[in-house]
């Protein structure tokens, strides 16, 4: 299939870009990197009048480290994340979220800001957003909101961007010394969206969990912060301590029933990730003796 | 829309519409049909090209996006003989059957080849996830390209 026809503005500033949005509301989409816009485009899922391209606006893109704080430019592209000594570093969580996503042709071109806006709860960053408590910076015509991003995230591709505001960077705090992180996903093919996946940051003092953050994708309509886990903080992990966690997990998830899955295997498979996550976190092989449970 | 590009080393100018992808441009305004359409958004890897050096799925890109790019095709990889060596060993190891995903594997190939001297067997099937081959030849193909990898090692490609 082929994109239905529109009219093709190339912003030349983001002040530029406003005005477009401003001037077009919802009938304007933004084109970033074009690596999930393009593919609805060409499904006919949506036909905007309008793409306002910002791909030119070297403003929004490159990493920048100031004190304790990681900022991301929107337009920073998942190529640029994977390759980033200062995002090894300080979030190696992102580091090696993505690797899992999609492939490298794909990710030459997809951005952070594209995959952000366009929220699809089977993806790998918006749970890491949430998992590293990022702030989302936008920009709108009456200036910057700053947005946490476990508010950012709404619904199935719904976020709290306004059509008539531009996604302009992401702030992580930088990791700190006791902070240890997890990522896992289960996917068809390496690469393809998960069909249960779990990005996960932590702080541990003397194998204790003194702070976790569990955040699961593709089991709900956005990212899941797992109440669940605060039955793992300031205690130490016994398997019936891992065990009543993973069964309030289940307790606690609504996931969806389609092609991919069962709502009861991806049930299933958080409860893995979770056990999981917790034997690597805390280095104890001992809390996944089922392994493959 | 006017547009101005580098493909496969010439100037090319042209008049596109907003909506015409890049995959279509080459393959309908300048005849270069080694660029395949598969799935149209993005999955199959079929219409993978070069944008300025990095692999990129040409299906996913509008030409007008091309502007002011260098983009090279199966057509100039194997015109110039960048890939001639792997071609040969695709042949060799018969790592095509119908063809049609081919050209998008000896880009995602090479592109992998270039970043990596000697990459194992699970880098390479790795970075070819991206790409389906509907025969069904990924043992061949990953085995053609882990063979032109050790001769480029050995220098002798």
């Amino acid at each position: 299939m082929k994109a239905a026809a529109f009219a093709y503005a190339r912003a030349t500033s983001v002040g530029n870009a406003l005005e477009l949005l401003k001037a077009y509301g919802d009938r304007a989409k933004v084109l970033s990197g074009g690596q999930s816009l393009m593919p609805a485009m060409n499904l006919r899922l949506i036909s905007p009048e309008l793409i306002v391209d910002i791909g030119e606006l070297a403003e929004l893109r490159g990493i920048a480290v100031t004190g304790s704080v990681v900022r991301i430019g929107a337009l920073t592209r998942h190529v640029d994340l994977l390759t980033s000594p200062e995002i090894a570093a300080h979030a190696p969580l992102l580091t090696e979220a993505i690797s899992h996503v999609a492939h490298p042709a794909i990710r030459n071109r997809g951005t952070l800001g594209g995959s952000l806006a366009h929220a699809d709860p089977a993806s790998e960053l918006p749970a890491c957003m949430v998992a590293l408590n990022a702030t989302i910076i936008v920009r709108g015509q009456d200036g910057e909101r700053r947005v946490a991003a476990g508010e950012f995230f709404k619904g199935i591709y719904e976020t709290d961007l306004s059509a008539r505001e531009l996604l302009i960077s992401v702030e992580l705090p930088v990791a700190g010394k006791h902070s240890v992180h997890f990522f896992h996903e289960f996917a068809r093919r390496h690469g393809d969206y998960a069909i249960a996946g779990l990005a996960a940051q932590a702080m541990v003092e003397r194998d204790i969990f003194t702070d976790l953050r569990l955040v699961f994708f593709a089991v709900g309509d956005r990212p899941v912060l797992a109440r669940a886990a605060t039955k793992l903080v300031n205690i130490t992990i016994t398997p019936a301590v891992l065990a009543a966690a993973c069964t309030a997990l289940g307790e606690e998830l609504d996931p969806q029933d389609d092609q991919q899955a069962s709502a009861a295997m991806r049930r299933h498979l958080a409860k893995v990730l979770l056990a999981r996550a917790a034997s690597a976190l805390l280095d104890r092989p001992d809390l996944n003796a089922g392994g493959r449970a | 829309m006017a547009i101005s590009l580098e493909v496969n080393g010439e100037r090319v100018d042209a008049q596109v519409l907003p909506r015409l992808n890049l995959a279509d441009f080459l393959r309908e305004q300048l005849q270069l049909t080694g660029t395949h359409v598969g799935c149209e958004h993005g999955v199959c890897g079929a219409c993978t090209v070069r944008v300025n050096g990095e692999i990129v799925r040409s299906c996913l890109m509008l030409a007008v996006q091309t502007h002011g790019a260098s983009v090279q095709t199966i057509e100039g990889l194997s015109d110039s003989g960048e890939v001639a060596d792997l071609q040969a060993a695709f042949r060799d190891r018969n790592a095509l059957q119908c063809g049609f995903c081919t050209p998008g594997m000896l880009m995602a190939a090479q592109d992998l080849l270039k970043q990596q001297a000697e990459p194992d067997r699970e880098q390479i099937r790795e970075h070819l996830s991206g790409n389906y081959c509907r025969c069904t030849g990924y043992q061949a193909i990953i085995d053609a390209v882990e063979t032109t990898a050790r001769a480029r090692g050995r220098g002798t490609a």
